[in-house]
């Protein structure tokens, strides 16, 4: 077993820190933006809904189901090329946020679809009753109704994308569970590992902490 | 008077699961401007399907539904968004924003108007005072109780000053209590603001309490209709005896029948009785004219608007020519029906 040196293992882990946080916030952000775009297409497609579109509604269905069951390693590598010619590369942190917030945002548009069709048809019903139209009745009802979970789903993401990393680390995107892999499991290098177990946990506890005190806020449990 | 809403031969049939269900059939009532009109039936009778044809919520499969002089059934849209504004309705889940606070969900229909936000700040604030919520404006819906969110939505309902408010089943999921003060600040709704109230409910005490009309209905169909004195003092339909006698005990259930009947063998009559003119002592005077003796063995008297009326169960001693010439003489000043056998008294239960 290797002597650990930590005034060389502290700056690897602090870099593969960042590169960790580049690749979940950067997957997030974007995955966020497009999961709950394609959430919101998917819900107001829905047959019976304003914008009822079986076509439409249907095609998103299914590349939704097409991505999701495919373990994420499998979708990563698959992707290499495609990565390739979107993001320049298809090596290290910043190429590695494609595929991510790809698989990110087909998660989320399911959740964001079940948290909107989850709104209380009652609630919809008294917009309806008060002369709004379909359209305002989906920006200023059956959103902010859905806000509160939605928040709580994302915070799930986003400790998802943490563990995925990991995965997209071994087909060279880097960061914290490379080193881990790398060093704990190449190596038996039991303190690095430990170490970068002990972060990834704390950064898990951060976000969930953070998701929690922001699904409160918007669901008004505070007053 | 004029008519604020009338149901025109309106059908309405959904299908379930391939097979047809009527809904509706052939409706035709009208409620007046003023009216507090209730709508009572068992679940499944239609009457929830009846109201939200009032603002096109559901669509009539024929016939039409005239709203102030406009047929809503024919309207799509902005005017259809137009005349939504203009009727006020509550519900028995209340359906209130949760993620808006009390004085944004009364706002809320004011926003949909267009108000500038000065007028719709005192517009909520002698809302919220009307229905005395004023200090629970920034309150979130989940921290109030029942009746607190019924009444925050009888403010919403009444925000764009709707000439016509309809209620499904508003009280229904409150207590005894709450329900009182709901009923209370509806009755209000319609003295103070002149609003048209059309209310659906399996209540028949909230009819009594603060309706002037009331329809019956069954499978679909209105069994009866008419004010609301009339129908409590004199039900024809089976279906409107047995609520009305939910709330008026003025007949004797077949247990109480068959008490009586092991006492009082003599024959059995039952006495309507309206709000009286004169203190004309009917009862003690034909049974002296005619030599017979009377028992009050059931009965009661009760208070609707203003005017009474009641049932008493009599019975009669004497002989039958007499009790004959009495009870005719019971009839031309009351309504009188004889309970005769055992059979019957099942009958009158059933």
């Amino acid at each position: 077993m290797p002597e650990t040196d930590l005034s060389t293992l502290l700056p690897k882990i602090w870099d593969a820190f960042l590169e960790t946080l580049i690749m979940v916030t950067g997957a997030f952000v974007a995955a966020a933006v497009l999961g709950v775009l394609l959430g919101l297409v998917v819900y107001a497609t829905r047959p019976g809904n304003l914008l009822a579109n079986s076509a439409v509604f249907n095609a998103i269905n299914a590349v939704i189901n097409v991505v999701r069951p495919v373990p994420f390693i499998i979708v990563a590598v698959a992707l290499i090329p495609v990565t390739r010619l979107v993001m320049g590369t298809s090596i290290g942190p910043i190429a590695a946020i494609f595929p991510l917030a790809l698989v990110a945002s087909v998660a989320i548009a399911r959740i964001a679809e079940s948290n909107l069709v989850a709104v209380d048809p009652g609630v919809i019903e008294a917009g309806a009753a008060m002369g709004a139209r379909p359209w305002r009745v989906l920006f200023t009802i059956v959103i902010p109704e859905a806000l509160g979970p939605l928040t709580l789903g994302l915070t799930y993401i986003f400790v998802a994308l943490v563990d995925a990393t990991a995965v997209a680390g071994v087909i060279g995107g880097g960061g914290l569970g490379d080193l881990a892999m790398t060093y704990g499991y190449q190596r038996f290098d039991w303190v690095t590992m430990f170490i970068v177990i002990a972060v990834l946990i704390t950064i898990v506890q951060l976000a969930q902490f953070a998701g929690n005190r922001v699904a409160r806020l918007v669901l008004h449990e505070g007053r | 008077m004029s008519t604020a809403i009338s149901f025109e031969h309106v059908s309405k049939t959904f299908a379930v699961d391939g097979r047809e269900f009527e809904a509706l059939r052939d409706v035709n009532l009208s409620v007046e401007r003023g009216d507090v009109y209730g709508i009572v039936g068992y679940s499944g009778a239609g009457k929830s399907t009846l109201l939200r044809t009032v603002n096109a919520l559901e669509r009539p499969t024929s016939g039409r539904v005239v709203v102030d002089g406009r047929d809503v059934t024919a309207l799509n849209g902005r005017d259809l968004s137009a005349v939504r504004q203009r009727i006020g309705m509550i519900f028995q889940q209340f359906n209130l924003l949760q993620s808006r606070n009390v004085y944004q969900n009364v706002a809320y229909p004011l926003k949909l108007a267009g108000l500038p936000k000065a007028e719709i700040l005192d517009r909520v604030e002698e809302l919220l005072e009307f229905v005395g919520l004023s200090d629970k404006a920034l309150q979130y819906p989940r921290r109030l109780s029942g009746g607190q969110k019924q009444r925050v939505g009888i403010a919403r309902a009444l925000a764009s000053r709707p000439d016509i408010l309809i209620s499904d089943e508003a009280t229904s999921a409150l207590d005894p209590q709450t329900t009182g003060e709901v009923l209370d600040l509806l009755r209000r709704v319609n003295r103070e603001y002149g609003v048209t109230i059309l209310l659906v409910t399996h209540e028949m005490d909230v009819v009594r309490s603060i309706a002037n009309k009331v329809a019956v209905m069954q499978d679909g169909e209105v069994v009866e209709h008419g004010t609301v004195y009339d129908v409590f003092a004199n039900p024809t339909h089976p279906t409107s005896r047995r609520f009305v006698s939910s709330v008026v005990a003025h007949e004797a259930p077949a247990s109480a029948l068959a008490r009586i009947r092991t006492v009082h063998t003599g024959r059995l009559v039952r006495i309507h009785v309206g709000d009286r003119e004169s203190n004309d002592p009917f009862l003690s005077r034909i049974a002296r004219t005619h030599g017979v003796d009377f028992n009050v063995v059931y009965g009661g008297v009760s208070e609707l608007q203003s005017r009474l009326f009641g049932t008493l169960t009599v019975e009669l001693l004497g002989a039958d020519v007499d009790v004959d010439a009495a009870i005719r003489d019971l009839a031309e000043v009351a309504e009188v029906a004889e309970l005769s056998g055992p059979r019957e008294l099942e009958a009158v239960d059933a």
